[in-house]
């Protein structure tokens, strides 16, 4: 760890301008000298391990009576940035309407670090690559960009079949993004310019040729709030891994389904622990669309779900899991008593 | 009685609460690197990045601008240091590969520079900012890499000095009935104690105080003072408590004469705390090994014919090798055996004792084999064990001491429900998950090492216990206090009791779990000197030690008539006879078959055990069986064992509760062993990969909902004065052949490569 400067932003405006004081064009904002904190769960692991090395802390938990409310409304969910992975997988409107937020919160981490951890600062952890978080492998193109990838031909089965490229396999850790992606969620960024909105399917990038650029955010920018529509009691999430607890997904499917009448009238499908980024499987969801559920009809959208995927030398396992996670995934949701 | 205290059964010492449960739950119990020193300077280590080659240079400048930086220590500026030979040399090193002694670089992550600064903030980030030039050498990883060379472990380890051998293997294994060829598999395994491999060093004059978490303190402060060229009796080594060793802790590692060494020429004393990374490659690990077993038996299920084939990795340097076949050829009855241990040269750091060294790859081995065997005979494996359990081991026909396998299977198997299994793989489910049970034989050799103690006797009562003992976790305090209490008959509460210090009298390496029959053995004989000089001051004409020796131990029955008289001894009139206040003596002890040189070598910290199969007459094995139930979810193959149970029998079970807490930590290490644990070797480059606790997976409570251990009552009285096997590593034994065995009932799948995970499930 090197040292650096403390500052609490008191207000919004105080964090976003301190932020884009310090983003250079020059550099990936992940490389910028400030970067902002909220639970500190993944930056000051990163920064003891030298991977992060800010100059500039800006504590963004004063901002927390602004942005940590849960609102579940009639017409969408919304959840400040702020809010404690725990505090929102405990919530009682939450455990009714959205399973799979709950279950991707809860089957994350572990419980302290859930209280400590917060949705914004969840949604922008990165990646576990061992030789992304280990700084004497000089071959990182995330870390070091340009430098190479020691994963590729390494030992990666931890690592993506899905949203790769020739740059960077890493996965995206994450859990409660792909109960997010699956439910059409829109991220609130505050800035420079005040608040804006996106699709959550728009805000983290694929590696492509430049695995460093995780994000979309700009420079000052700021994760205030995600905005889920509509309710999805019909849903699960399912995460496949090596203990019972405090581990990350091998593989994890988030499943949202809208059944009548044994009729599949909407489905939402988003593959956790096999992808660069959080991922939507729009294949699959269409492999569902308008059908009538079996057992055949999940294999067909499983295979869908993993048609593009890519193996290397320890993780391809990760496509058979992948997609037998993925039917039971959607047999489980079938099967929910409603 | 309580789960965690279980009832005392026959030839079982009280259950009481450890000495300093309360010191550890509170924070109070002191750590080496919680010991206070007078204005130390920090070190962080920089370790190297490539795992053969050289040093080309080293660009310091940025480093250096660092504030509150005094100094760093590179190959180039190091202190000169005196090689150390390797233990099994007659030395005292767990490693020869010396840092900081020249440019070369024998193994990934090996001490290439020490970085010493006024804080520890800043002595890390000064080793963040050095920039080496490194000369890069493709290195060998492992076994399948090129380069490495392979040759049979006797005549390059002295302490391998044979491969047992008996009868005609080639001709009975080609005559069987029924015949087993099958390989298999153990990872690379770190012990990752909660400590961190910490030094500190002080110079008081030329007097040297150490603080660092050892199993060994008098091999260490040997060891060190070898290494720096200066008198013994100038070091010494403290460390009341140390937060897990498992092996790890046994032998000298470099770093701490390199510290000693640079706080010397500091003036100052010095403080290392080094990352949960740099353990993995500046201390020892489990090597992973290779076996090939070949099983011949009749219909019946006689067995005719054994081989085992063993192969381990070791470093360029150092031949180590543990060579379990000294336990696998003589645990069932068979009159062909034959085996070989061969050990295979990589460009590795070089590894050493972990929890079980031998018998935990090599049990691995034998007890797959002897399941798939009973599979191929149609056979209950419990029952297979039994038509080969034996009294005689096969090699020597020597007998063994005792030997309670057998029952320990029957017990265990019912409190498992064992009968309740239905014999097909694949034959049993709940839900989502297949559901398997498996068994296996766990066994450990009886252990034991000279061992002195002193032991002062007050008016009141208080007692004061002194031993150069360890307390690593297993309840060292406990027990000895306990031994005490109940020799000399004084409340348990008036013993104190000092062990974790070179000042003390000389106690033996806290490994093959000799520690507690040699500790225990050592202060009951001098518990016993010091009765015997009250019972003379009382009863000047009399045959004392005779008495002494039949009176001691509260918790006995005195045997003759002249004794029972004697009880209780009075202390008052004893001490009022004797003049004095204080009664305090000093002995060692050795035990029964110990070489010439044992006393000597116990205070120049040379560890000289004895016992298990080396015995003259006789072999001395503690014994378990373990039975599991694993759950294979049929659709994301993820493999769960919700149920451990084992029975064990180990003769004197000194503290029923400390016993079943290194038993259950046993079993639960065992599985993780079994489904979890496997440092991950970067082939292209011989560098460990998944160095942290985030990566290198041991259980989590969820892992391991039930864990039942079952004492069995048990005597011995031709092992050690306390009739006590070491149990502490014991129960790891078994278990990763019986999660095999059960992953193979569960799913059909015979899995012979650990651990065992669920890509490696095809159902
Ligand atoms: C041992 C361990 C196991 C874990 N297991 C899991 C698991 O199984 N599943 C899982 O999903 N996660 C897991 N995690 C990750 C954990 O969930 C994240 O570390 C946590 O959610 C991050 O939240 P935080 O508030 O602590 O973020 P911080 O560490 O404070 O921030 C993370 C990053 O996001 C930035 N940031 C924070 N808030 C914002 C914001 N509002 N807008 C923009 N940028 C922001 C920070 O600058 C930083 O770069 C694990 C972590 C650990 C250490
Ligand atoms: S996978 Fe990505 S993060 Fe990992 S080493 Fe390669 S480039 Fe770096």
């Amino acid at each position: 760890m090197r040292p650096f400067s403390y500052q609490r932003a008191t207000d919004p405006d105080m964090a976003v301008q301190a932020l884009s004081a310090a983003a250079a064009a020059s550099k990936p904002l992940t490389q910028a000298s400030a970067q902002p904190l909220a639970g500190g769960t993944t930056l000051i692991d990163l920064m003891k391990l030298d991977v992060m090395r800010p100059t500039a802390i800006i504590d963004i938990n004063p901002l927390a009576q602004g942005w940590s409310a849960i609102e579940p409304g009639s017409e969408n969910l919304r959840l400040g940035a702020l809010a404690k992975m725990s505090d929102v997988a405990e919530h009682g409107e939450i455990l009714r309407n959205y399973p799979v937020i709950v279950n991707s919160l809860k089957l994350a981490a572990s419980a302290q670090l859930r209280n400590m951890a917060t949705l914004g600062g969840n949604v922008m952890q990165r990646t576990r690559c061992s030789y992304f978080r280990d700084v004497s492998y000089e071959n990182c193109n995330k870390r070091n960009p340009g430098s190479g990838c020691a994963a590729m031909d390494g030992v990666n089965r931890m690592h993506a079949v899905l949203g790769i490229s020739d740059q960077c396999i890493a996965t995206y850790p994450g859990d409660f993004a792909q109960a997010l992606i699956a439910l059409d969620a829109t991220v609130e960024v505050t800035g420079r310019s005040g608040t804006r909105s996106m699709p959550f399917a728009e805000l983290h990038k694929a590696p492509g040729n430049s695995p460093e650029i995780e994000t979309t955010l700009q420079p000052g920018e700021l994760i205030s709030a995600f905005l889920i529509p509509g309710r999805w009691p019909r849903s699960v999430y399912l995460k496949a891994r090596d203990r019972q607890s405090y581990e990350f997904a091998l593989s994890s499917a988030a499943v949202a389904l809208d059944v009548q009448d044994g009729t599949i009238r909407d489905a939402r499908v988003a593959l956790g622990g096999v992808a660069t980024v959080p991922w939507r499987a729009r294949e699959a969801e269409a492999q569902l669309k308008g059908q009538k559920f079996d057992d055949g009809l999940a294999q067909r959208a499983a295979d869908a779900a993993f048609a593009d995927a890519r193996g290397r030398q320890h993780n391809g396992f990760k496509i058979a899991l992948g997609k037998r996670v993925v039917m039971r995934a959607l047999q489980q949701a079938v099967m929910m008593e409603i | 009685m309580t789960a965690a205290a279980p009832e005392p059964k026959a030839n079982m010492g009280k259950p009481v609460p450890r000495y300093d449960a309360v010191a550890k739950v509170t924070g109070r119990a002191t750590y080496g690197s919680d010991m206070p020193l007078d204005n130390p300077a920090y070190a962080f280590l920089v370790t190297s990045a490539i795992a053969k080659g050289r040093i080309n240079s080293f660009d310091l400048e940025d480093a250096k601008r660092v504030r509150g930086v005094i100094d760093i220590v590179t190959h180039e500026n190091a202190p000169k240091l005196k090689e150390s030979k390797l233990f099994s040399n007659g030395g005292y090193a767990g490693t020869t590969i010396q840092p900081l002694k020249s440019a070369d670089i024998a193994h990934d992550g090996e001490i290439i520079a020490v970085v010493i600064a006024e804080s520890y903030e800043a002595a890390r980030e000064a080793a963040n900012r050095v920039k080496v030039n490194y000369s890069a050498v493709t290195p060998s990883a492992s076994f399948d890499s090129q380069g490495t060379t392979k040759a049979a472990a006797k005549g390059q380890n002295a302490q391998f000095k044979e491969d047992p051998k008996v009868g005609d293997f080639a001709k009975a294994f080609d005559e069987a009935e029924v015949q087993l060829t099958a390989s298999y598999e153990t990872p690379t395994q770190h012990h990752n104690p909660m400590e961190l491999f910490s030094t500190s060093c002080a110079w008081m004059g030329d007097t040297l105080v150490i603080y660092e978490p050892s199993q060994y303190v008098y091999g260490l402060k040997n060891g060190v003072a070898e290494q720096l060229g200066i008198d013994a009796d100038k070091v010494r080594v403290v460390n009341p408590y140390v937060g897990g060793g498992f092996g790890s802790r046994g032998s000298m590692t470099p770093r701490t004469a390199i510290i000693a060494g640079i706080a010397k020429r500091l003036n100052r004393p010095i403080k290392l705390v080094p990352t949960r990374d740099q353990g993995f490659t500046i201390a020892t690990y489990r090597a992973e090994t290779r076996h090939e077993i070949k099983l011949g038996a009749s219909r019946d299920g006689k067995l005719v014919a054994l081989r085992h084939e063993g192969a381990e990795v070791s470093s360029r340097a150092d031949p180590y090798c543990v060579g379990g076949t000294k336990t696998t050829t003589r645990l069932y009855a068979c009159p062909n055996v034959d085996s070989l241990v061969s050990i295979v040269r990589a460009d590795r750091n070089t590894p050493g004792f972990m929890r079980s060294p031998p018998e935990v790859p090599y049990l691995f081995a034998l007890e797959s084999a002897m399941d798939e065997l009973a599979v191929k005979l149609n056979m209950d494996p419990v029952e297979l064990r039994r038509i080969n359990d034996t009294t005689n081991e096969p090699i020597g026909g020597k007998p063994y001491t005792s030997r309670s396998l057998m029952a320990c299977f029957d017990e265990a198997a019912k409190a498992f429900g064992w009968a309740q299994r239905s014999a097909a793989p694949k034959s049993m489910s709940d839900g989502d998950w297949l559901i398997g049970y498996g068994c296996a034989a766990t066994c450990y050799p009886t252990q034991m090492a000279p061992a002195a103690a002193r032991v002062r006797l007050q008016r009141d009562g208080r007692t004061r216990v002194e031993i150069a003992g360890h307390e690593i976790g297993t309840g060292a305090y406990t027990i000895l206090a306990q031994t005490a209490a109940e020799r000399l008959g004084v409340p348990l509460e008036k013993v104190a009791v000092f062990i974790g210090d070179s000042d003390l009298p000389p106690g033996p390496v806290a490994g093959g779990s000799n520690s507690t029959a040699s500790t225990c053995s050592a202060v009951m004989m001098v518990c016993d000197q010091v009765r015997q000089r009250l019972f003379k001051a009382l009863m000047p004409n009399e045959s004392l030690a005779d008495k002494a020796k039949e009176t001691v131990g509260m918790g006995q029955t005195p045997s003759t008539e002249a004794a029972r008289s004697d009880r209780p001894l009075d202390l008052e009139k004893a001490f009022d006879a004797l003049g004095a206040g204080v009664v305090e003596e000093y002995g060692e002890w050795k035990p029964e078959g110990a070489p010439l040189d044992s006393f000597k070598a116990m205070h120049s910290g040379h560890a000289r055990l004895v016992g298990g199969a080396a015995m003259k007459d006789k072999i001395a094995y503690a014994f378990g069986a373990e039975f599991v139930e694993v759950r294979v979810n049929r659709f994301t193959h993820e493999i769960r064992a919700p149920r451990l149970v084992g029975a064990f029998a180990a003769g004197r079970i000194m503290n029923p509760r400390t016993a079943r807490s290194q038993l259950m930590g046993g079993l639960i290490w065992g599985m993780s062993s079994a489904l979890l644990e496997a440092t991950e070797i970067d082939e292209r480059t011989a560098r460990y990969v998944n160095d942290n606790f985030a990566d290198y997976l041991v259980p989590v409570n969820a892992d391991v909902p039930g864990v039942e251990v079952i004492l069995l009552s048990e005597q011995d009285d031709h092992i050690n004065p306390a009739g006590a096997k070491g149990l502490g590593e014991l129960a790891n034994v078994g278990t990763n052949a019986a999660i095999c065995n059960a992953i193979y009932h569960a799913t059909g799948q015979r899995i012979r490569k650990l651990p065992v995970r669920l890509e490696n499930i095809e159902v």
